[in-house]
């Protein structure tokens, strides 16, 4: 079972980023299941979902101990939470940032979401988009497939803007 | 169509499909999707209901039997304290013999405040007269609340069905969700003691002591009917879509020397503990049991039996550890694990299994560990 810990902040789409991620890999013929972890939330706050993916229906209902890879959307949750506590070994990191940042040794990948939303006018309420484009990310580091993370993207937005973000965080994702 | 839905969504989908005639509801949380998605299938069209938005749950358990009694399809959904604000209806809906089907997103009953999941909140409501199923994934979410309206509108039962679900764990949970066409699935529904203004008759009057325990009886001889009703409705259902479902759904119990009972995702995640202690040479095996009335019958002789319950009854015990007592002469090991949400993982069920103490009663993170 390959298990992925989103950390983001209230508001900033990362429930639906792991629908998506969830919807994409059962796109690629596989089980998987989202849930985001339900407090006392409040915009802004620091939150985390959940996607486990795996070749078999998934019997586990718990929040994830030990993840494989840590997708931080907002950096800034850093300063609050340990997004690395309980990494497996040998897990991945994938950051909204321009560059990879030391992570303990974990391999980190780095990608501009926040930029790309801008570039492509992806901005909703006057905050940039970052759940479609990252599904290109996850797609580059070969979690899902690139035709799945768009399908997946299409299911769920008509704005054709979404896919083409997701394809340029394909492009530009720094490991 | 495969898709990816909560369990919320997936209530919503069944029931657009199962199509009443009215939906009377208020909202509640970790409810509220439901009646909200109905009522956007309401607004779209998609769903030709009339959805009447009502200023309690008191009322839109009465709303649903206003419409029932003249012979229509109804659904309402609640959770927790909307569930006791209807006590009084609930018990009403049984008692007049409409088969309303009710989703019930399982949560804690403050205070404390707690929106998170647990069993006590439906279990409260056991003595009513109403059938309880209790679902472990979004999909038996669904195939359950389409499998409610047959069984509930069945001549043989005429009783009303409760579908429940863990509160976040499953209702807004995403997971695969592989919808079907449901042809003629669920038949018209014909209620023989609908109002008929052509042929007035009394309803709810003054039933005397000389009556009244006849109509207890009756009650309780259709929820004795209902358990072949609910195999029959489970096989056909098997038959048509492929889902196989039964009372208590067993995993690696054959050779079983311990088993594993408990309910709603807790009974899923037990499977996973069952995997990990059959690993280590504990011959285990899991049982979820799945309708809580009408009570199923358990193979346990001869094995330990943990039991875990997500509620209590205070002053007694866990619900289950003390019905598997009684029913089956059972001494399990009960473990009141879960209550309000609090995280339980397959390590700790392996765990409870691993440290058993048959007869003992143990509070997971209360009591020092097993």
């Amino acid at each position: 079972m390959y298990e992925v810990r989103i950390h983001s902040r209230g508001g900033q789409g990362g429930v639906t980023a792991a629908r998506l991620l969830a919807l994409a890999a059962i796109r690629d013929g596989k089980y998987a299941t989202a849930c985001p972890f339900y407090g006392a939330e409040r915009r802004g706050a620091p939150v985390v979902s959940y996607v486990r993916i795996d070749d078999r229906p998934i019997r586990v209902y718990s929040q994830i101990r030990h993840p494989d890879l840590v997708l931080v959307l907002d950096p800034s949750v850093m300063d609050v939470v340990d997004v690395l506590s309980g990494m497996k070994p040998g897990g991945r990191v994938l950051m909204n940032a321009g560059e990879p940042r030391e992570m303990k040794g974990f391999p980190t990948c780095a990608v501009d979401l926040t930029g790309i939303a801008l570039r492509e006018n992806l901005v909703v309420a006057g905050s940039p988009i970052l759940n479609t484009p990252v599904l290109g990310a996850l797609a580059k580091m070969g979690v899902i497939t690139l035709e799945s993370a768009k399908m997946a993207i299409q299911e769920m937005f008509s704005d054709m803007r979404n896919v083409a973000a997701a394809e340029a965080a394909y492009r530009e994702l720094v490991a | 169509m495969l898709t990816v839905a909560t369990g919320n969504k997936a209530v919503a989908t069944a029931v657009k499909q199962a199509c009443p005639s009215v939906v009377a509801a208020y909202p509640i949380t970790p409810q509220t999707e439901i009646v909200e998605q109905i009522a956007e299938f309401v607004t779209s069209g998609e769903l030709k209901s009339q959805y009447i938005p009502v200023e309690s749950e008191h009322s839109a358990m009465a709303a649903c039997i206003g419409a029932s009694v003249t012979g229509v399809r109804t659904f309402t959904a609640t959770s927790s304290h909307g569930l006791h604000y209807m006590h009084e209806m609930v018990n009403w809906a049984a008692g007049a013999r409409l088969p309303i089907v009710m989703a019930n997103v399982n949560r804690a009953l403050g205070p404390g405040w707690n929106i998170w999941a647990e069993h006590t909140d439906a279990f409260q409501e056991r003595d009513t007269g109403w059938l309880q199923v209790y679902v472990g994934s979004v999909q038996e979410a669904y195939d359950a609340t389409l499998m409610a309206f047959r069984i509930a509108e069945h001549e043989s039962v005429l009783l009303p069905v409760m579908v429940n679900l863990d509160g976040f764990l499953l209702s807004h949970s995403m997971h695969p969700l592989q919808t079907v066409e449901i042809g003629d699935f669920i038949p018209p529904i014909r209620l023989p003691h609908a109002i008929d203004t052509a042929h007035p008759m009394g309803y709810g009057t003054l039933t005397g002591p000389d009556q009244y325990f006849r109509l207890r009886w009756d009650i309780e001889r259709s929820m004795r009917d209902s358990v072949g009703v609910i195999r029959e409705t489970e096989r056909e259902f098997a038959k048509r879509f492929g889902r196989r479902y039964d009372a208590v759904e067993e995993y690696r119990c054959e050779d079983a020397e311990v088993v594993v009972v408990a309910m709603g995702t807790l009974g899923k995640e037990a499977e996973v503990a069952v995997d990990l202690l059959r690993e280590e040479g504990v011959p285990a095996g899991s049982m979820r049991i799945r309708w809580l009335r009408p009570f199923p019958r358990l193979d346990l002789s001869g094995r330990d039996v943990v039991a875990i319950d997500r509620d209590y009854s205070f002053g007694f015990g866990g619900v289950i550890a003390r019905s598997l007592a009684a029913t089956e002469g059972a001494k399990p090991f009960s473990v009141i694990a879960g209550l309000g949400g609090q995280e339980v993982t397959y390590d700790d069920i392996a765990g409870f299994v691993r440290s058993r103490r048959p007869g003992e009663e143990y509070w997971f993170g209360v009591m020092p560990d097993v």
